[in-house]
Protein backbone atom coordinates (compact mmCIF):
# COMPACT_ATOMS: atom_id res chain seq x y z
CA UNK A 1 0.00 0.00 0.00
CA UNK A 2 2.93 2.32 0.78
CA UNK A 3 4.29 1.42 -2.60
CA UNK A 4 1.26 2.68 -4.52
CA UNK A 5 0.96 5.74 -2.29
CA UNK A 6 4.57 6.49 -3.07
CA UNK A 7 3.96 6.23 -6.78
CA UNK A 8 0.91 8.47 -6.62
CA UNK A 9 2.83 10.98 -4.54
CA UNK A 10 5.70 10.86 -7.06
CA UNK A 11 3.33 11.44 -9.96
CA UNK A 12 1.62 14.30 -8.13
CA UNK A 13 4.97 15.94 -7.36
CA UNK A 14 6.11 15.48 -10.94
CA UNK A 15 3.01 17.10 -12.36
CA UNK A 16 3.41 19.98 -9.93
CA UNK A 17 7.05 20.35 -10.96
CA UNK A 18 6.13 20.39 -14.64
CA UNK A 19 3.28 22.87 -14.07
CA UNK A 20 5.55 25.14 -12.07
CA UNK A 21 8.21 25.20 -14.77
CA UNK A 22 5.84 25.21 -17.70
CA UNK A 23 7.02 28.59 -19.11
CA UNK A 24 10.65 27.43 -19.02
CA UNK A 25 9.79 24.09 -20.65
CA UNK A 26 7.72 25.76 -23.35
CA UNK A 27 10.57 28.17 -24.01
CA UNK A 28 12.92 25.19 -24.32
CA UNK A 29 10.62 23.46 -26.78
CA UNK A 30 10.31 26.73 -28.69
CA UNK A 31 14.08 27.07 -28.97
CA UNK A 32 14.46 23.45 -30.13
CA UNK A 33 11.78 23.93 -32.77
CA UNK A 34 13.26 27.27 -33.86
CA UNK A 35 16.81 25.87 -34.09
CA UNK A 36 15.59 22.91 -36.13
CA UNK A 37 13.29 24.82 -38.46
CA UNK A 38 15.71 27.68 -39.13
CA UNK A 39 18.75 25.41 -39.40
CA UNK A 40 17.00 22.97 -41.72
CA UNK A 41 15.35 25.71 -43.80
CA UNK A 42 18.61 27.55 -44.44
CA UNK A 43 20.36 24.20 -45.04
CA UNK A 44 17.83 23.30 -47.74
CA UNK A 45 18.53 26.58 -49.56
CA UNK A 46 22.32 26.51 -49.14
CA UNK A 47 22.52 22.79 -49.91
CA UNK A 48 20.51 23.10 -53.13
CA UNK A 49 22.65 26.04 -54.29
CA UNK A 50 25.78 24.01 -53.53
CA UNK A 51 24.39 21.02 -55.43
CA UNK A 52 23.69 23.21 -58.47
CA UNK A 53 27.27 24.54 -58.21
CA UNK A 54 28.44 20.95 -58.05
CA UNK A 55 26.86 20.03 -61.41
CA UNK A 56 27.49 23.41 -63.07
CA UNK A 57 29.90 23.97 -66.00
CA UNK A 58 32.01 26.41 -63.91
CA UNK A 59 35.01 24.47 -62.53
CA UNK A 60 35.86 26.73 -59.54
CA UNK A 61 32.25 26.49 -58.30
CA UNK A 62 32.36 22.69 -58.66
CA UNK A 63 35.60 22.48 -56.69
CA UNK A 64 34.49 25.01 -54.09
CA UNK A 65 31.31 23.10 -53.37
CA UNK A 66 33.15 19.75 -53.28
CA UNK A 67 35.61 21.14 -50.72
CA UNK A 68 32.73 22.58 -48.71
CA UNK A 69 30.97 19.21 -48.58
CA UNK A 70 34.11 17.33 -47.56
CA UNK A 71 34.81 19.79 -44.73
CA UNK A 72 31.32 20.06 -43.26
CA UNK A 73 30.33 16.44 -43.77
CA UNK A 74 33.38 15.25 -41.88
CA UNK A 75 33.62 17.73 -39.02
CA UNK A 76 31.80 16.56 -35.87
CA UNK A 77 28.84 18.88 -35.22
CA UNK A 78 29.96 19.51 -31.64
CA UNK A 79 33.41 20.62 -32.81
CA UNK A 80 31.79 22.93 -35.35
CA UNK A 81 29.42 24.45 -32.78
CA UNK A 82 32.25 25.01 -30.29
CA UNK A 83 34.39 26.57 -33.01
CA UNK A 84 31.58 28.92 -34.01
CA UNK A 85 30.31 29.82 -30.55
CA UNK A 86 33.63 30.24 -28.76
CA UNK A 87 35.98 30.82 -31.68
CA UNK A 88 34.18 33.55 -33.64
CA UNK A 89 34.36 36.13 -30.81
CA UNK A 90 38.16 35.73 -30.92
CA UNK A 91 38.18 36.90 -34.53
CA UNK A 92 35.88 39.80 -33.77
CA UNK A 93 32.53 38.34 -34.83
CA UNK A 94 29.98 38.42 -32.04
CA UNK A 95 26.82 36.36 -32.58
CA UNK A 96 24.22 35.46 -29.97
CA UNK A 97 24.57 31.79 -28.98
CA UNK A 98 21.19 30.97 -30.51
CA UNK A 99 22.35 32.16 -33.94
CA UNK A 100 25.65 30.33 -33.49
CA UNK A 101 23.53 27.20 -33.09
CA UNK A 102 21.49 27.98 -36.20
CA UNK A 103 24.68 28.72 -38.17
CA UNK A 104 26.34 25.47 -37.08
CA UNK A 105 23.27 23.36 -37.88
CA UNK A 106 22.88 25.10 -41.25
CA UNK A 107 26.51 24.65 -42.30
CA UNK A 108 26.54 21.00 -41.28
CA UNK A 109 23.13 19.98 -42.67
CA UNK A 110 23.74 21.88 -45.94
CA UNK A 111 26.59 19.47 -46.76
CA UNK A 112 24.24 16.50 -46.38
CA UNK A 113 21.45 18.25 -48.31
CA UNK A 114 23.95 18.95 -51.13
CA UNK A 115 25.01 15.30 -51.31
CA UNK A 116 21.41 14.08 -51.35
CA UNK A 117 20.26 16.58 -53.97
CA UNK A 118 23.24 15.66 -56.13
CA UNK A 119 22.58 11.94 -55.90
CA UNK A 120 18.89 12.70 -56.52
CA UNK A 121 19.88 14.51 -59.70
CA UNK A 122 21.91 11.47 -60.70
CA UNK A 123 18.89 9.16 -60.37
CA UNK A 124 17.12 10.97 -63.24
CA UNK A 125 17.84 8.99 -66.42
CA UNK A 126 20.34 10.74 -68.68
CA UNK A 127 17.86 10.55 -71.58
CA UNK A 128 15.64 13.11 -69.87
CA UNK A 129 18.43 15.67 -69.65
CA UNK A 130 19.40 14.93 -73.26
CA UNK A 131 15.80 15.34 -74.39
CA UNK A 132 15.54 18.64 -72.50
CA UNK A 133 18.70 19.92 -74.17
CA UNK A 134 17.54 18.78 -77.58
CA UNK A 135 14.43 20.95 -77.33
CA UNK A 136 16.69 23.89 -76.57
CA UNK A 137 16.63 24.21 -72.78
CA UNK A 138 19.82 25.57 -71.23
CA UNK A 139 21.55 24.49 -68.01
CA UNK A 140 19.07 26.19 -65.67
CA UNK A 141 16.03 25.32 -67.80
CA UNK A 142 17.04 21.65 -67.84
CA UNK A 143 17.49 21.63 -64.09
CA UNK A 144 14.44 23.72 -63.25
CA UNK A 145 11.83 22.12 -65.52
CA UNK A 146 13.05 18.58 -66.14
CA UNK A 147 15.67 17.23 -63.78
CA UNK A 148 14.96 18.76 -60.35
CA UNK A 149 11.18 18.08 -60.29
CA UNK A 150 11.88 14.40 -60.98
CA UNK A 151 14.91 14.29 -58.70
CA UNK A 152 12.80 15.69 -55.87
CA UNK A 153 10.80 12.44 -55.67
CA UNK A 154 13.76 10.29 -54.85
CA UNK A 155 15.11 12.98 -52.53
CA UNK A 156 12.18 13.12 -50.10
CA UNK A 157 13.26 10.19 -47.93
CA UNK A 158 16.95 11.20 -47.70
CA UNK A 159 15.92 14.78 -46.94
CA UNK A 160 13.68 13.52 -44.12
CA UNK A 161 16.76 11.78 -42.72
CA UNK A 162 18.64 15.08 -42.87
CA UNK A 163 15.72 16.69 -41.01
CA UNK A 164 15.89 14.06 -38.26
CA UNK A 165 19.65 14.62 -38.13
CA UNK A 166 19.01 18.33 -37.63
CA UNK A 167 16.47 17.65 -34.86
CA UNK A 168 18.94 15.41 -33.06
CA UNK A 169 21.83 17.77 -33.74
CA UNK A 170 19.95 20.68 -32.18
CA UNK A 171 20.44 18.96 -28.80
CA UNK A 172 24.17 19.66 -29.05
CA UNK A 173 23.38 23.38 -28.91
CA UNK A 174 22.85 22.89 -25.18
CA UNK A 175 26.65 22.47 -24.99
CA UNK A 176 27.01 26.06 -26.20
CA UNK A 177 24.49 27.39 -23.68
CA UNK A 178 21.41 27.68 -25.88
CA UNK A 179 18.48 27.07 -23.51
CA UNK A 180 16.74 24.49 -25.70
CA UNK A 181 14.85 21.52 -24.32
CA UNK A 182 17.87 19.34 -23.44
CA UNK A 183 19.43 22.23 -21.53
CA UNK A 184 16.16 23.10 -19.76
CA UNK A 185 15.34 19.54 -18.72
CA UNK A 186 18.86 18.83 -17.50
CA UNK A 187 18.98 22.08 -15.53
CA UNK A 188 15.66 21.19 -13.89
CA UNK A 189 16.97 17.67 -13.39
CA UNK A 190 19.93 18.97 -11.41
CA UNK A 191 17.69 21.32 -9.40
CA UNK A 192 14.92 18.87 -8.60
CA UNK A 193 16.55 15.46 -8.91
CA UNK A 194 13.51 14.17 -10.80
CA UNK A 195 15.41 12.57 -13.63
CA UNK A 196 12.75 10.20 -14.96
CA UNK A 197 10.17 12.89 -15.63
CA UNK A 198 12.68 15.21 -17.22
CA UNK A 199 14.00 12.51 -19.54
CA UNK A 200 10.45 11.57 -20.51
CA UNK A 201 9.68 15.18 -21.44
CA UNK A 202 12.88 15.67 -23.47
CA UNK A 203 12.58 12.26 -25.12
CA UNK A 204 8.95 12.91 -26.05
CA UNK A 205 9.87 16.22 -27.69
CA UNK A 206 12.61 14.66 -29.84
CA UNK A 207 10.67 11.53 -30.72
CA UNK A 208 7.63 13.67 -31.52
CA UNK A 209 9.62 15.90 -33.84
CA UNK A 210 11.47 13.02 -35.58
CA UNK A 211 8.34 10.94 -36.06
CA UNK A 212 6.34 14.03 -37.07
CA UNK A 213 8.98 14.89 -39.66
CA UNK A 214 8.99 11.31 -40.94
CA UNK A 215 5.17 11.29 -41.21
CA UNK A 216 5.16 14.61 -43.04
CA UNK A 217 7.85 13.24 -45.37
CA UNK A 218 5.65 10.22 -46.09
CA UNK A 219 2.74 12.50 -46.99
CA UNK A 220 4.94 14.59 -49.28
CA UNK A 221 6.41 11.49 -50.88
CA UNK A 222 2.95 10.12 -51.70
CA UNK A 223 1.85 13.54 -52.98
CA UNK A 224 4.73 13.81 -55.45
CA UNK A 225 4.69 10.15 -56.50
CA UNK A 226 4.30 9.85 -60.29
CA UNK A 227 0.90 8.13 -60.24
CA UNK A 228 -1.33 6.47 -57.70
CA UNK A 229 -0.59 2.80 -57.28
CA UNK A 230 2.27 2.82 -59.74
CA UNK A 231 4.85 0.59 -58.19
CA UNK A 232 8.40 1.86 -58.35
CA UNK A 233 9.74 -0.87 -56.14
CA UNK A 234 12.15 -3.32 -57.68
CA UNK A 235 12.64 -6.92 -56.73
CA UNK A 236 16.07 -6.00 -55.51
CA UNK A 237 16.47 -2.81 -53.51
CA UNK A 238 19.68 -1.04 -54.23
CA UNK A 239 21.77 -0.19 -51.23
CA UNK A 240 22.52 3.45 -50.52
CA UNK A 241 25.77 3.59 -48.58
CA UNK A 242 25.41 7.15 -47.41
CA UNK A 243 21.96 6.56 -45.89
CA UNK A 244 21.95 7.41 -42.23
CA UNK A 245 25.54 8.57 -42.19
CA UNK A 246 24.73 11.82 -40.46
CA UNK A 247 25.50 12.71 -36.90
CA UNK B 1 25.49 5.03 -74.69
CA UNK B 2 25.74 1.52 -73.29
CA UNK B 3 23.01 0.20 -71.07
CA UNK B 4 25.19 -0.19 -68.01
CA UNK B 5 25.98 3.52 -67.79
CA UNK B 6 22.49 4.71 -68.69
CA UNK B 7 21.46 5.78 -65.23
CA UNK B 8 24.83 6.30 -63.62
CA UNK B 9 26.58 9.23 -62.17
CA UNK B 10 27.80 11.43 -64.99
CA UNK B 11 24.79 13.72 -65.15
CA UNK B 12 27.24 16.59 -64.93
CA UNK B 13 28.19 16.12 -68.55
CA UNK B 14 24.68 16.07 -69.98
CA UNK B 15 23.15 18.99 -68.13
CA UNK B 16 24.83 21.37 -70.54
CA UNK B 17 26.00 21.17 -74.17
CA UNK B 18 29.65 21.01 -75.06
CA UNK B 19 30.23 24.77 -75.16
CA UNK B 20 31.05 26.58 -78.37
CA UNK B 21 33.57 29.45 -78.59
CA UNK B 22 31.12 31.97 -77.10
CA UNK B 23 30.06 29.57 -74.35
CA UNK B 24 33.68 28.82 -73.53
CA UNK B 25 34.40 32.54 -73.18
CA UNK B 26 31.43 32.91 -70.86
CA UNK B 27 32.47 29.91 -68.77
CA UNK B 28 35.98 31.33 -68.55
CA UNK B 29 34.61 34.70 -67.44
CA UNK B 30 32.34 33.12 -64.82
CA UNK B 31 35.20 30.90 -63.66
CA UNK B 32 37.43 33.91 -63.13
CA UNK B 33 34.63 35.78 -61.35
CA UNK B 34 33.78 32.87 -59.04
CA UNK B 35 37.49 32.32 -58.41
CA UNK B 36 37.70 35.96 -57.34
CA UNK B 37 34.61 35.59 -55.14
CA UNK B 38 36.07 32.53 -53.40
CA UNK B 39 39.43 34.29 -52.99
CA UNK B 40 37.63 37.34 -51.56
CA UNK B 41 35.83 35.13 -49.03
CA UNK B 42 39.08 33.52 -47.91
CA UNK B 43 40.87 36.88 -47.84
CA UNK B 44 38.05 38.34 -45.75
CA UNK B 45 38.35 35.50 -43.25
CA UNK B 46 42.14 35.85 -43.09
CA UNK B 47 41.82 39.63 -42.67
CA UNK B 48 39.38 39.10 -39.80
CA UNK B 49 41.91 36.77 -38.15
CA UNK B 50 44.72 39.24 -38.77
CA UNK B 51 42.79 42.26 -37.50
CA UNK B 52 42.21 40.48 -34.21
CA UNK B 53 45.79 39.35 -33.88
CA UNK B 54 45.00 35.65 -34.37
CA UNK B 55 47.51 35.20 -37.17
CA UNK B 56 50.41 35.89 -34.83
CA UNK B 57 52.87 33.09 -35.68
CA UNK B 58 53.56 32.57 -31.97
CA UNK B 59 49.99 31.40 -31.53
CA UNK B 60 50.35 28.76 -34.23
CA UNK B 61 53.93 27.61 -33.85
CA UNK B 62 53.09 25.90 -30.55
CA UNK B 63 51.33 23.16 -32.49
CA UNK B 64 54.70 22.06 -33.78
CA UNK B 65 56.05 21.60 -30.26
CA UNK B 66 56.48 18.00 -29.22
CA UNK B 67 54.74 18.27 -25.87
CA UNK B 68 51.65 19.95 -27.36
CA UNK B 69 51.49 17.37 -30.11
CA UNK B 70 51.90 14.61 -27.55
CA UNK B 71 49.06 16.12 -25.53
CA UNK B 72 46.75 16.16 -28.56
CA UNK B 73 48.04 12.74 -29.58
CA UNK B 74 46.93 11.42 -26.22
CA UNK B 75 43.46 12.78 -26.99
CA UNK B 76 43.52 11.20 -30.43
CA UNK B 77 44.46 7.87 -28.87
CA UNK B 78 41.50 8.22 -26.49
CA UNK B 79 39.19 9.02 -29.41
CA UNK B 80 40.37 6.01 -31.42
CA UNK B 81 40.13 3.69 -28.41
CA UNK B 82 36.59 4.79 -27.58
CA UNK B 83 35.51 4.49 -31.22
CA UNK B 84 37.07 1.06 -31.66
CA UNK B 85 35.58 -0.44 -28.51
CA UNK B 86 32.14 1.04 -29.23
CA UNK B 87 32.28 -0.35 -32.78
CA UNK B 88 33.40 -3.82 -31.67
CA UNK B 89 30.41 -4.10 -29.34
CA UNK B 90 27.82 -2.11 -31.30
CA UNK B 91 28.21 -3.77 -34.72
CA UNK B 92 27.51 -7.38 -33.67
CA UNK B 93 24.78 -6.06 -31.39
CA UNK B 94 23.29 -4.20 -34.35
CA UNK B 95 23.35 -7.41 -36.40
CA UNK B 96 21.47 -9.24 -33.63
CA UNK B 97 18.91 -6.42 -33.50
CA UNK B 98 18.43 -6.60 -37.26
CA UNK B 99 17.86 -10.38 -37.07
CA UNK B 100 15.43 -9.84 -34.19
CA UNK B 101 13.58 -7.21 -36.18
CA UNK B 102 12.98 -9.52 -39.14
CA UNK B 103 12.21 -12.55 -36.98
CA UNK B 104 8.78 -14.16 -37.14
CA UNK B 105 8.24 -13.93 -33.37
CA UNK B 106 6.24 -10.74 -33.08
CA UNK B 107 7.32 -10.15 -29.47
CA UNK B 108 10.97 -10.26 -30.44
CA UNK B 109 10.56 -8.11 -33.53
CA UNK B 110 8.36 -5.65 -31.62
CA UNK B 111 11.03 -5.25 -28.95
CA UNK B 112 13.73 -4.76 -31.59
CA UNK B 113 11.64 -2.16 -33.46
CA UNK B 114 11.00 -0.24 -30.22
CA UNK B 115 14.68 -0.28 -29.33
CA UNK B 116 15.78 0.81 -32.81
CA UNK B 117 13.22 3.59 -33.24
CA UNK B 118 13.84 4.87 -29.71
CA UNK B 119 17.60 5.17 -30.00
CA UNK B 120 17.42 6.52 -33.54
CA UNK B 121 14.93 9.18 -32.52
CA UNK B 122 16.62 10.72 -29.49
CA UNK B 123 19.91 12.63 -29.35
CA UNK B 124 22.93 10.79 -27.99
CA UNK B 125 23.51 13.74 -25.66
CA UNK B 126 20.34 12.78 -23.79
CA UNK B 127 21.61 9.22 -23.32
CA UNK B 128 24.93 10.63 -22.11
CA UNK B 129 23.12 12.80 -19.59
CA UNK B 130 21.20 9.77 -18.38
CA UNK B 131 24.51 8.14 -17.48
CA UNK B 132 26.08 11.36 -16.24
CA UNK B 133 23.23 12.86 -14.19
CA UNK B 134 20.30 10.49 -13.78
CA UNK B 135 21.82 7.11 -12.92
CA UNK B 136 24.18 8.45 -10.22
CA UNK B 137 21.05 9.73 -8.43
CA UNK B 138 19.97 6.09 -8.14
CA UNK B 139 23.40 5.10 -6.92
CA UNK B 140 24.59 3.66 -10.24
CA UNK B 141 27.87 5.17 -11.36
CA UNK B 142 30.22 4.28 -14.18
CA UNK B 143 33.78 5.31 -14.89
CA UNK B 144 33.94 8.25 -17.36
CA UNK B 145 35.15 5.94 -20.11
CA UNK B 146 31.97 3.85 -19.95
CA UNK B 147 29.76 6.93 -19.53
CA UNK B 148 30.89 7.81 -23.03
CA UNK B 149 31.15 4.34 -24.58
CA UNK B 150 27.83 2.86 -23.42
CA UNK B 151 25.70 5.67 -24.94
CA UNK B 152 27.76 5.36 -28.13
CA UNK B 153 27.03 1.63 -28.23
CA UNK B 154 23.30 2.09 -27.56
CA UNK B 155 22.84 4.73 -30.26
CA UNK B 156 25.11 3.06 -32.81
CA UNK B 157 23.49 -0.38 -32.32
CA UNK B 158 20.18 1.11 -33.46
CA UNK B 159 21.55 2.73 -36.60
CA UNK B 160 23.74 -0.24 -37.57
CA UNK B 161 20.73 -2.53 -37.11
CA UNK B 162 19.06 -0.61 -39.93
CA UNK B 163 22.23 -0.89 -42.01
CA UNK B 164 22.27 -4.68 -41.59
CA UNK B 165 18.56 -4.92 -42.31
CA UNK B 166 19.04 -3.00 -45.56
CA UNK B 167 21.90 -5.36 -46.42
CA UNK B 168 19.82 -8.45 -45.77
CA UNK B 169 17.01 -7.02 -47.92
CA UNK B 170 19.50 -6.24 -50.69
CA UNK B 171 20.54 -9.89 -51.10
CA UNK B 172 18.87 -11.23 -54.21
CA UNK B 173 15.60 -13.09 -53.60
CA UNK B 174 16.95 -15.90 -55.78
CA UNK B 175 19.49 -16.71 -53.08
CA UNK B 176 16.64 -17.46 -50.66
CA UNK B 177 14.86 -19.54 -53.28
CA UNK B 178 18.02 -21.46 -54.18
CA UNK B 179 18.69 -22.17 -50.52
CA UNK B 180 15.13 -23.39 -50.06
CA UNK B 181 15.42 -25.53 -53.21
CA UNK B 182 18.40 -27.46 -51.84
CA UNK B 183 16.43 -28.10 -48.66
CA UNK B 184 17.95 -25.61 -46.24
CA UNK B 185 15.72 -24.48 -43.43
CA UNK B 186 14.90 -20.77 -43.05
CA UNK B 187 17.53 -20.42 -40.34
CA UNK B 188 20.25 -22.29 -42.24
CA UNK B 189 19.50 -20.26 -45.35
CA UNK B 190 19.86 -17.04 -43.33
CA UNK B 191 23.11 -17.97 -41.61
CA UNK B 192 25.00 -19.82 -44.33
CA UNK B 193 23.66 -18.17 -47.50
CA UNK B 194 22.15 -14.73 -46.94
CA UNK B 195 24.13 -13.27 -44.04
CA UNK B 196 27.63 -13.84 -45.45
CA UNK B 197 26.60 -11.93 -48.57
CA UNK B 198 24.72 -9.24 -46.63
CA UNK B 199 27.70 -8.52 -44.36
CA UNK B 200 29.90 -8.03 -47.40
CA UNK B 201 27.33 -5.74 -48.99
CA UNK B 202 27.13 -3.46 -45.95
CA UNK B 203 30.88 -3.16 -45.43
CA UNK B 204 31.02 0.39 -46.88
CA UNK B 205 28.04 1.46 -44.76
CA UNK B 206 29.74 0.05 -41.67
CA UNK B 207 32.82 2.17 -42.37
CA UNK B 208 30.52 5.19 -42.53
CA UNK B 209 28.98 4.09 -39.23
CA UNK B 210 32.53 4.23 -37.89
CA UNK B 211 32.69 7.88 -39.02
CA UNK B 212 29.47 8.56 -37.11
CA UNK B 213 30.90 6.88 -34.02
CA UNK B 214 34.05 8.98 -34.30
CA UNK B 215 31.91 12.11 -34.43
CA UNK B 216 29.82 10.94 -31.48
CA UNK B 217 32.97 10.41 -29.44
CA UNK B 218 33.33 14.22 -29.26
CA UNK B 219 30.70 14.05 -26.51
CA UNK B 220 33.63 13.10 -24.30
CA UNK B 221 33.74 16.90 -24.05
CA UNK B 222 30.55 16.67 -21.97
CA UNK B 223 31.54 13.75 -19.74
CA UNK B 224 35.15 15.00 -19.37
CA UNK B 225 36.76 11.91 -20.84
CA UNK B 226 40.21 12.51 -22.30
CA UNK B 227 39.41 12.25 -25.99
CA UNK B 228 40.50 14.75 -28.62
CA UNK B 229 37.77 17.37 -28.20
CA UNK B 230 38.10 17.42 -24.40
CA UNK B 231 41.88 17.41 -24.66
CA UNK B 232 41.48 20.48 -26.88
CA UNK B 233 39.36 22.15 -24.20
CA UNK B 234 42.07 21.47 -21.61
CA UNK B 235 44.70 22.82 -23.97
CA UNK B 236 42.66 26.00 -24.42
CA UNK B 237 42.51 26.51 -20.68
CA UNK B 238 46.31 26.25 -20.58
CA UNK B 239 47.30 28.28 -23.64
CA UNK B 240 44.26 30.55 -24.15
CA UNK B 241 44.76 30.05 -27.91
CA UNK B 242 41.12 29.19 -28.48
CA UNK B 243 40.55 29.49 -32.24
CA UNK B 244 43.87 27.90 -33.05
CA UNK B 245 43.37 24.87 -30.80
CA UNK B 246 39.83 24.14 -31.91
CA UNK B 247 40.78 24.62 -35.57
CA UNK B 248 43.63 22.12 -35.21
CA UNK B 249 41.35 19.65 -33.39
CA UNK B 250 38.61 20.02 -36.02
CA UNK B 251 41.15 19.56 -38.79
CA UNK B 252 42.30 16.27 -37.28
CA UNK B 253 38.70 15.01 -37.20
CA UNK B 254 38.10 16.17 -40.77
CA UNK B 255 41.21 14.40 -42.09
CA UNK B 256 40.43 11.08 -40.37
CA UNK B 257 36.76 11.13 -41.37
CA UNK B 258 37.64 12.18 -44.91
CA UNK B 259 39.97 9.21 -45.28
CA UNK B 260 37.41 6.77 -43.84
CA UNK B 261 34.66 8.15 -46.11
CA UNK B 262 36.97 7.86 -49.12
CA UNK B 263 37.73 4.22 -48.29
CA UNK B 264 34.01 3.49 -47.93
CA UNK B 265 33.14 5.11 -51.27
CA UNK B 266 35.98 3.40 -53.15
CA UNK B 267 34.99 0.05 -51.67
CA UNK B 268 31.36 0.69 -52.61
CA UNK B 269 32.25 1.67 -56.18
CA UNK B 270 34.45 -1.42 -56.55
CA UNK B 271 31.71 -3.73 -55.26
CA UNK B 272 29.11 -2.14 -57.55
CA UNK B 273 31.47 -2.49 -60.52
CA UNK B 274 32.04 -6.15 -59.70
CA UNK B 275 28.31 -6.75 -59.34
CA UNK B 276 27.70 -5.09 -62.71
CA UNK B 277 30.38 -7.09 -64.50
CA UNK B 278 29.32 -10.49 -63.20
Amino acid sequence: MDESDGIIQYLRDSVALLAENLPLLLQGIGFTVALTVLGYGFALILGTVLAIFRVSPIPPLRWGSAVYVEIFRNIPLLSLLILIAFGLPDVGLLLPYFWCGVLGLTLSSAAFVCENVRSGINTVPIGHAEAARSIGLGFFGTLRFVVLPQAFRSMVQPLVNVFIGTVIGSALCSAIAVSEITWVTQTLNIQSGRAVVMFLVAGAVYLGMSLGGAALGGVIERAVAPSKGASRSQSRTTLDVTAGAQA
Amino acid sequence: MSASTATSSTATQVLFDAPGPKGRRRILLLSVLSMLAIAALLAGALWQFHANGQLDPNKWIVYLRVDYLAFLGQGLWGTLKVTAIAAVVAFPFGLLLALARISRFSLLSGAAITWIEFFRGIPMLLVVYAFLLALPAFGVTFPRFWMLVIPMILVSSASTAEVFRAGIKAVDIGQHEAAAAIGLSRRDAMFSVVLPQAVRLVLPSLILALVTLLKDSTLGYVVSYNELQFQGKTLVSITRYLVQTYLVVSLIYIVINFLLTRIALVLDARMKARAASS
